[in-house]
């Protein structure tokens, strides 16, 4: 037995040795990706420059919170995402809607509600709908830390100007409109391998690594990635992960609209339980939606338990 | 009358025992396979499962069955090139494959520190693994392989508890796409755009975790 095991070991590490001379050394190449480099986009600052003190210390919780929110802010969370998962990079990705983009631009007037929102009350907002929870309140230590991190990630941004990469792209409608038949093919082959077979996302032992994105751990109907449009610019530049740019826009409405005709909790501003007057009150001028909407036989929008 | 009772026999002995081409997977672990091509899994991996790690031989206990049955049928069809372990995978039946796999699956594995993305990430494997990037469409390797990647379902394999000679030979299998069985490049095109020096840190770093 042991000239075998020499044998091998000695095969073994001399084929790691030949993988290794192989690969030659080389500078990183640059994946061509169509959505980005189109115009100068904003740096935010690097995480080694962030100064250690009390200031830094709370951009740290805020980063915290914004990557593991379940675990950092448990109280408002309702479901089985995390910030990041719609802001990539931990909220510093161009076309990710990131916080360099949203901070500078709040005081801002929203249609959502109907009146000039801070920034804490835009945050506020991703709790309750994005997150499916409670907003935490104006000053609560969560508001807080999530606001001195999108301050420092738009350190040297200037105020009041729409800086190239904010938000999600707006990518063109297929001319024939979105076919759920086409987006639920294009899920199973690109998407399931990740988010599960019915959208379920996938956990590490109790915790979610792969987001949920219909179902009762989903964002819920009052979400701007409830909007297909929204979900379709998401998917464009960022999805598959770390492949974003990849699928053309038709392909992207026609899955963003799949995941969308899928039932996922309730719009938490619901009219006395009514679907018909909550549709005409929220969503009838909210983009292109299926809230209200009969598919497959059923209404949407009645909300998951 | 005759043939009744034989076939009573022959049903109580398919009942009662083993048919005889099945093979229990703990003698092919420790003693090979009924086919000489088979080697015992322990040679290389370990009595424990644990893998040899200055030899490069990964850990395979505690690792998902699905992911280790679809490894061995990739081993088989070439779709993860390795010359160890091709032959041995082509000697091995479906069936006993997948019943080591199970077998595999619940041996134990080795702790590993607690890290998620909410931690600072200091040098470059670190930084890599909990921040990714994204200059190079690169996504923490957390996002995929969950905290301390400890793995995700069947196909996002647990990166901590193997070695950081074994997880260096993989990244450099990706790069060279001798190892391809990914679906849509994921895998491969994060190799390929990665540097040596990160190659080399994310290894380490990964291997470390469950020191």
């Amino acid at each position: 037995m042991k000239p075998i095991i020499a044998a091998l070991i000695t095969f073994n590490i001399i084929s790691m040795a030949c993988a290794t001379e192989i690969v030659e050394p080389t500078a990183p190449p640059k994946s061509p990706n169509p959505t980005q480099n189109k115009a100068p986009r904003f740096s935010p600052p690097a995480e080694e420059t962030l100064p250690d003190n009390a200031f830094g210390r709370l951009v740290q919780q805020g980063h915290a919170i914004f990557v593991d929110t379940k675990a950092n802010a448990s109280e408002f969370v309702g479901n089985g995402l995390n910030c990041t998962n719609c802001h990539l990079e931990q909220g510093r990705k161009a076309d990710s809607a990131p916080l360099w983009g949203a901070y500078t631009m709040y005081p801002a007037y929203r249609k959502k509600n109907d009146k000039v929102n801070t920034y804490a009350e835009r945050l506020q907002g991703c709790f309750q709908f994005s997150m499916n929870g409670k907003p935490p309140p104006a000053d609560s230590q969560v508001i807080a830390a999530l606001t001195a991190y999108s301050y420092w990630l738009a350190t040297g941004a200037p105020t009041g100007q729409q800086l190239p990469g904010r938000s999600y792209p707006e990518i063109p409608e297929p001319a024939g409109g979105f076919d759920l038949a086409k987006g639920k093919a294009i899920y199973a082959k690109q998407c399931s391998v990740c988010h599960g077979a019915e959208g379920e996302g996938q956990r590490a032992g109790s915790d979610y690594v792969f987001p949920p994105l219909w179902g009762k751990d989903s964002f819920n109907w009052g979400a701007g990635m409830h909007r297909i449009n929204t979900a379709a610019g998401f998917i464009k530049s960022n999805m598959p992960l770390g492949k974003g740019g990849t699928l053309s826009s038709d392909e992207a409405w026609h899955v963003a609209a799949y995941m969308n005709s899928h039932e996922r909790p309730k719009d938490p501003r619901m009219i006395a339980g009514s679907v018909e007057q909550t549709r005409l009150k929220f969503h009838e001028n909210d983009g292109v939606n299926l809230y209200g909407q009969k598919v497959n036989g059923v209404i949407l929008g009645q909300g998951t338990e | 009358m005759k043939i009744s009772r034989w076939a009573l026999v022959c049903i109580l002995s398919g009942a009662f025992t083993e048919p005889a081409f099945a093979v229990d997977p703990q003698q092919i672990f420790s003693q090979g396979g009924p086919n000489p091509g088979v080697i015992a899994c322990s040679t290389c991996h370990g009595a424990d499962g644990l893998g040899m790690p200055a030899a490069g031989f990964p850990r395979l206990a505690g690792l998902p069955a699905d992911y280790l049955t679809k490894q061995i049928s990739d081993f088989r069809s070439g779709t993860r090139g390795n010359p160890i372990m091709q032959p041995i995978a082509q000697a091995l039946s479906e069936d006993d494959s997948k019943a080591l796999a199970v077998m595999l699956a619940k041996m134990p594995s080795p702790a590993v520190k607690p890290v998620t993305r909410a931690h600072a990430a200091k040098g470059p494997g670190e930084i890599l693994a909990l921040r990714g990037a994204w200059d190079r469409n690169i996504p923490e390797c957390v996002a995929c392989h969950g905290p301390s990647g400890i793995g995700v379902g069947a196909t996002f394999p647990p990166l901590s508890g193997q070695s950081a000679q074994y997880l260096k030979s993989q990244l450099n299998t990706w790069r060279q796409q001798t190892r391809k069985n990914d679906q849509d490049d994921l895998m491969g095109h994060i190799a390929r755009s990665l540097t040596d020096t990160e190659v080399e840190a994310v290894s380490q770093y990964f291997a470390d975790l469950s020191k």
